[in-house]
């Protein structure tokens, strides 16, 4: 496979999987207002990630629905970030949320200087959704701050942050985050806590006869 | 024969799935139609890119154009081009009418909470600025939710992109 597509790949699981880990707190959210908004943030995620997997499927000869949801489980090549199941814990949903959104933004500014002009395009269409992610992500930075239940979930989280990026962002990540750069949790083959996601994200998909039409 | 002018003209037609009152046409999705004999491509793009509309306006764009007696083909373009300033003034008034503030125009940077939070958006109803954002989030991806403390109704707001 070539480089382009394993990093069209690394993006669009990122986004996947995030897109569905933030579904999970649809109809569970702690108020109404919360769970519209991590339910339209799961949208654009998974949005994104069509996008990119349709880019990529053009090259690997196949379609953007059999790589989200055709490959073994340990064949993905999203962060551990991503992975994590953090229903029910608020704090730590957040941290991650401020901390992706961080590193996502280095990564999508990056990204629009890319020498492939598709990708390039489609960075920057990203990006003008996901201004309204970090807004949404500030806002509550803002009130957690000083909570002692969130520094202890971004503490617990960051060497995780630093893994969704490529080595060259994490320096600017640690600045823009205001922590040291500690050693970080790499992409690896995804564990347990994957394949439980695997299960239930694939499971239509496995019950439903190739070709089905919905 | 068809011809792009009719193209246009019946794409105009096609009413946004989600906003019903504003056209595709409109809204400024439908970038290019060029028309070679009955082939009739044209260049769209999304909104936002997880909008689950897609499908249906373009098996919609299809229908028309066969319609014409023309075959279409659907060309997604995925670039930066498209921003809600490409939103046709009428589109805006409708929107307006219909109770969703349209978008402000695009500053030169991107958005601001600050600038979310101001009282630069005014009320599709009473017309006041006296409007404070309710959820950055609505009911689909393009729109935020906005309370007008005027007329105290609640409405929705076409997110600036």
């Amino acid at each position: 496979m070539s480089e382009r597509a394993q990093l069209l790949l690394e993006l669009a699981d990122d986004e996947l999987i995030l897109g569905w880990r933030n579904s999970e707190w649809t109809g569970i959210a702690p108020f109404l207002e919360e769970d519209v908004a991590f339910s339209s943030i799961a949208q654009n995620e998974i949005g994104h990630a069509r996008a990119l997997y349709d880019l990529a499927a053009v090259e690997l000869g196949t379609d953007a629905d059999a790589l989200a949801f055709d490959r073994k489980p340990e064949e993905y090549r999203c962060a551990q970030l991503v992975q994590l199941r953090l229903v029910p814990d608020w704090a730590q949903t957040i941290a991650r949320h401020v901390l992706y959104e961080t590193a996502d933004a280095l990564r999508i500014a990056a990204l629009k200087e890319h020498d492939d002009a598709e990708l390039a395009g489609i960075a920057a269409k990203v990006e003008r959704e996901e201004v309204y992610h970090r807004l949404h992500a500030e806002m509550w930075l803002e009130r957690l701050r000083n909570e002692a239940r969130y520094t202890e979930a971004v503490d617990e989280l960051w060497p995780y942050a630093l893994g969704v990026l490529e080595p060259g962002l994490r320096p600017a990540l640690a600045e823009r985050v205001g922590r040291p750069q500690v050693q970080a949790v790499e992409r690896s083959a995804p564990g347990e806590e994957f394949a439980a996601l695997w299960e239930e994200m694939t499971m239509v998909r496995r019950s439903a006869p190739v070709g089905a039409q919905w | 024969m068809v011809t792009a002018e009719a193209v246009w003209e019946a794409l105009a037609q096609i009413p946004d799935p989600e906003i019903p009152v504003i056209s595709l046409v409109d809204l400024g999705v439908v970038k290019d139609v060029t028309v070679e004999g009955e082939r009739v491509r044209i260049a769209f793009t999304p909104t936002f890119m997880g909008c689950p509309a897609l499908e249906t306006m373009r098996r919609e764009m299809e229908a028309v154009v066969h319609d014409l007696g023309g075959e279409a083909q659907v060309d997604v373009v995925l670039d930066d081009s498209w921003s809600t300033d490409s939103i046709t003034p009428a589109g805006r008034e409708k929107l307006r009418a219909a109770g969703f503030a349209p978008p402000t125009p695009r500053a030169a940077g991107a958005t601001t909470l600050v600038q979310l939070q101001s009282k630069a958006f005014r009320c599709p109803y009473c017309g006041s600025s006296e409007t404070r954002l309710d959820n950055i989030f609505g009911p689909t991806p393009c729109r935020s939710v906005r309370y007008c403390e005027s007329c105290r109704q609640p409405f929705e707001q076409f997110k600036t992109i």
